[in-house]
C-alpha cells in the first residue's frame, strides 16, 4: 500500500485527481437519483406557484433570516403532527427556490402556519411579538409596516423563476404587478387573481391601505402549508400511476 | 520529509502574506466571538434586537457564522497553509507576492461584501452559504487563485514527497471549490440587482445545501484544520507524526466518507428514506477515520507528554485534538435517526457545533497563531506564557459552560416538544419550551463572554510580542528561537 501511495505523494496532479475522484462519488450517488427517481416528489393536487404577493413575502422571509429560528418541515411523529399538522411532503416545496426547511426551532415550525392565526394577530405579532406572546424572544419588525413593495420589479422575478422551472404562465407574468395590489384589496374584484392563484388569501393584511412589506409577509405566512388538497392525498399513492388514477377518481 | 528540515533559502519565503493573514485571523476571531456573544444575548434578552432591521437576530446570525467560519477560520487556514506549504516544500509561494496579496485583499473584500450584505438584508437564505451571487462569483475567483498558488508551490517543491499536512490542505481547497460552486448555482433577477433565485428547488435543493453544509464542516472546518494539526503538533512537540500509515488511512477514508454525511441534517424530512439511510450509515462510519486522526495527533506526543505542563501553546493544540475527538464522537451519535429525532431542531445541535468550532477549530488556530507570531516577527518567544495559560483556562471554562448549557437546553426542548400528559394531550405549548430556555441562554452567553475575554487576552499578548516586549516573569532562555 505504501508503495502505491508513494506515487500519489510524489505527484501533485495525481494527488489532486485522486482527491477529486474520491470526493465525487458520495455526492453523485446521493444527489443525481433525486432528479431521476419519479417517486422523489409525490403527485398531489393543489400545489401552485406563489402569487406575486406571497413571493414578495417569501423574499422578505429570506432577507430577514427567519429560517435561522423557524423550520418549515414537519416530521412524521405523533407530537409534531398534533402540534403542527400533516407531516411535510416534498411536493409542497417543489417551487421553493431556495428551500426554507430550516434546521432550528428557536420558534415553532411554520410549514403549516397558514390559516392558523388571523391577519390582525400576525400584524400585531410582527410589530411587537411580546404584545401577543409575552414569553417570545422573537425580534420586533415594526419597520415592515412602513416599507413599501416595489411592484414594478415583480414580473422580472416571475420570469426568472420560470426560467428555473416554476410554471408561471405569460398571463401571470404580465399581471404580476396588478396581482400584487389585487391581493391586498378585498373590495376589488379578485376573480382573475383567484383564477391564476386558486385559494389565495385576499385581504388588507396589515390594515394599512398601502402595499407594505408586512402585507406581503403575512400573505406568505397565510399560504404556508395550505396548498395541498389532503382530501385526495393518499401517502401510499406516491408512484405516478396510482396518483393519476386517484386524481381522476377525485374529479 | 522531516518537519524540521532547514530551508536553504529562508529569505525567499513569502512571510509577509502569512503575517497579514495571521493578523486578520486574530482580528476576525474577535469580531466573530463578539457577534456570537451579542446574538446569544439577544436570545436571552430580545429587546437587544432594537427593533431595527440591521440589528435583528436573523440578519446578525449569518454575520456571526460567516465571521467564525470564513473570516476567522478561513484566515487561519490561509495563514497556516501558505506558511506550511512553503516550509514543507522548501519553495517560496508560486506566483510571487502580487498574487498572494491579491488573495489576501480579495478574501478580506469577500468577507466585507458578505457581512455588509447580511446586515443590509442581502441573503440567499442558505445556511453557511448566505452571500449572494456577485459575492459568490468574487470568492470563486479568489479561491481559484489560492488553489493556483498552493498547487503551484507544491509543483515546484524541492522535497520529493508532499508532506501529509499539504494533502489535507489540498483536499480542503479543491473540495471547497466544488462545494461552493455546486451549492451556489443561481440565477440573478437582474445583473444590476443583488437578488437571485437558486437553480434547484425543494427536496433537491435541500440535499444539495446539506451536501455543501456538512462538508463545509468536513472540509473547511476539519480537513483544513487537520492540516494545521499535522504540521503544528509535531512541530511544537518536536516529535514526528505518530504513524505515517495511519495518516494515509486517515486521509483517504476521511475525505471519502465525509461527502456522504450531508443527509443526516434531513432525517425524517421529505428527503427520500434511502438518502437519509445513506447519510446516517456513512456518518456513523465517519467516526473511525475521525478517531484515527485524533489518535495520530495525540499519540504524536509520545515521549513528550511532560511538555504539556510547560508549554501552554502545545496544551492548546492537544486540547483541540481532544475536543475534535469528542465532537466527532457526538456527531455520529446525533446522526443516528432515533437520536436525531430528539436532537434535531434543538440547541443540542448548536452545542455540538460549538464544541467543534470553539474546542477544535478555535483552539487549534490559537495554538498555531501563538506558535506563528514569534516565528513570523522574529521574536525569541511570546511576551508572556502566563497569559497564554490565562487564555487557555478562560476559554476552556467558557466552552464547558457553553456546551453543557446547550446539552441541557437542547435535550429539554426535545423532551418538552414530545411530552404528553396523562390525558393524552401535548403537555406543553411551544412557548413554554421557549421560556424554559432562558436560564440556559444566559449561561451560554456567559460562556461566550469568557471565550471573548480569553481572545482579548491573546490580542494583548500578541501585540506585546510583536512589539518585541518580554514580560518580567518570562523564562530567559526561549525554547523556540526565531527562524525555524
Amino acid at each position: 500500500m505504501l508503495r502505491i501511495h508513494e506515487k500519489l505523494e510524489k505527484n501533485s496532479i495525481l494527488l489532486t485527481i485522486g482527491i477529486l475522484v474520491t470526493i465525487a462519488i458520495g455526492g453523485i450517488v446521493e444527489v443525481v437519483p433525486l432528479f431521476t427517481i419519479d417517486e422523489t416528489i409525490e403527485k398531489v393536487d393543489g400545489v401552485r406557484p406563489y402569487s406575486p404577493l406571497e413571493l414578495a413575502g417569501r423574499n422578505i422571509y429570506i432577507r430577514e433570516g427567519c429560517y435561522t429560528c423557524h423550520s418549515q418541515q414537519i416530521r412524521p411523529f405523533r407530537d409534531e403532527v398534533e402540534r403542527y399538522g400533516h407531516y411535510s411532503l416534498a411536493a409542497e416545496s417543489m417551487y421553493d427556490h431556495p428551500f426554507q426547511w430550516g434546521s432550528k426551532r428557536t420558534g415553532p415550525d411554520l410549514a403549516r402556519v397558514g390559516g392558523k392565526y388571523a391577519n390582525d394577530w400576525h400584524a400585531a405579532h410582527m410589530i411587537d411579538p411580546r404584545s401577543v406572546v409575552p414569553g417570545s424572544v422573537m425580534p420586533a419588525y415594526p419597520f415592515l409596516a412602513e416599507r413599501l413593495i416595489e411592484a414594478e420589479e415583480m414580473p422580472e422575478h416571475l420570469r426568472t423563476l420560470r426560467m428555473l422551472g416554476v410554471p408561471y404562465s405569460d398571463e401571470q407574468i404580465e399581471a404580476a404587478s396588478v396581482d400584487l395590489f389585487a391581493q391586498t384589496d378585498p373590495e376589488a374584484d379578485s376573480t382573475a387573481l383567484l383564477e391564476r392563484y386558486p385559494r389565495a388569501v385576499v385581504a388588507d393584511f396589515d390594515g394599512d391601505r398601502r402595499l407594505t412589506e408586512l402585507d406581503a409577509l403575512i400573505a406568505y405566512l397565510q399560504v404556508l402549508g395550505t396548498m395541498v388538497d389532503f382530501t385526495s392525498y393518499r401517502p401510499e399513492a406516491v408512484s405516478p400511476q396510482p396518483a393519476a388514477s386517484m386524481t381522476a377518481a377525485a374529479q | 520529509m522531516t518537519p524540521s528540515a532547514k530551508p536553504r533559502v529562508a529569505e525567499a519565503y513569502n512571510e509577509e502574506v502569512v503575517r497579514k493573514f495571521t493578523l486578520a485571523t486574530v482580528f476576525w476571531g474577535v469580531v466573530a466571538f463578539a457577534a456570537g456573544l451579542f446574538i446569544a444575548l439577544q436570545l436571552a434578552f430580545p429587546e437587544l434586537n432594537l427593533g431595527l432591521p440591521w440589528t435583528s437576530f436573523g440578519r446578525l446570525r449569518p454575520v456571526h457564522t460567516s465571521a467564525a467560519i470564513f473570516a476567522f477560520g478561513g484566515n487561519a487556514l490561509f495563514a497556516t497553509s501558505l506558511f506550511v506549504v512553503q516550509r514543507t516544500c522548501r519553495a517560496p509561494l508560486f506566483g510571487g507576492p502580487a498574487l498572494a496579496d491579491f488573495v489576501f485583499w480579495g478574501y478580506q473584500l469577500f468577507i466585507v461584501l458578505a457581512a455588509s450584505g447580511y446586515v443590509l438584508g442581502i441573503s440567499e437564505g442558505r445556511e453557511y452559504a448566505e452571500p449572494e451571487w456577485y459575492v459568490d462569483l468574487w470568492l470563486t475567483l479568489v479561491w481559484v487563485v489560492y488553489l493556483a498558488i498552493f498547487l503551484g508551490t507544491i509543483i515546484k517543491r524541492r522535497e520529493p514527497h508532499i508532506y501529509v499536512a499539504n494533502w489535507f490542505y489540498l483536499a480542503f481547497i479543491v473540495t471547497v471549490a466544488v462545494l461552493h460552486i455546486g451549492n451556489n448555482l443561481s440565477l440573478p433577477v437582474s445583473v444590476f440587482g443583488a437578488k437571485s433565485y437558486s437553480l434547484f428547488a425543494g427536496v433537491q435543493d435541500a440535499m444539495l445545501q446539506w451536501w455543501y453544509g456538512h462538508n463545509a464542516v468536513g472540509f473547511f472546518l476539519t480537513a483544513g484544520f487537520l492540516g494545521i494539526m499535522y504540521y503544528f503538533v509535531p512541530k511544537r512537540a518536536e516529535r514526528p507524526v505518530y504513524s505515517y500509515r495511519l495518516s494515509i488511512i486517515h486521509f483517504w477514508s476521511l475525505i471519502f466518507l465525509y461527502i456522504w454525511a450531508g443527509p443526516h441534517h434531513l432525517h425524517y424530512t421529505a428527503l427520500p428514506d434511502w438518502a437519509q439511510t445513506l447519510g446516517m450509515t456513512f456518518s456513523v462510519m465517519l467516526w473511525m477515520p475521525s478517531w484515527g486522526g485524533m489518535i495520530n495527533g495525540v499519540m504524536t506526543l509520545s515521549g513528550a507528554w511532560d511538555r504539556l505542563r510547560t508549554d501552554p501553546v502545545l496544551r492548546f493544540l492537544v486540547t483541540s485534538v481532544g475536543f475534535y475527538g469528542m465532537s466527532t464522537f457526538e456527531g455520529p451519535v446525533m446522526s443516528i435517526r432515533a437520536v436525531n429525532s430528539l436532537s434535531h431542531y434543538t440547541d443540542w445541535t448548536i452545542g455540538h457545533v460549538h464544541s467543534g468550532a470553539l474546542g477544535w477549530v478555535a483552539f487549534v488556530s490559537f495554538g498555531a497563531v501563538y506558535h506563528l507570531v514569534p516565528v513570523l516577527w522574529r521574536r525569541t518567544g511570546l511576551y508572556s506564557d502566563r497569559l497564554v495559560e490565562v487564555h487557555f483556562w478562560t476559554a476552556t471554562i467558557g466552552i464547558v459552560l457553553y456546551i453543557t448549557a446547550m446539552w441541557i437546553s437542547g435535550i429539554m426542548q426535545g423532551l418538552m416538544w414530545r411530552a404528553y400528559d396523562e390525558l393524552g394531550f401535548l403537555q406543553y405549548a411551544f412557548i413554554e419550551s421557549v421560556e424554559a430556555m432562558h436560564p440556559y441562554y444566559v449561561i451560554r452567553a456567559a460562556g461566550g463572554f469568557l471565550f471573548l475575554i480569553g481572545s482579548l487576552v491573546m490580542v494583548y499578548n500578541l501585540w506585546k510580542t510583536i512589539r518585541g516586549e518580554v514580560s518580567a516573569g518570562a523564562p530567559a532562555a526561549r525554547k523556540f528561537a526565531a527562524v525555524r
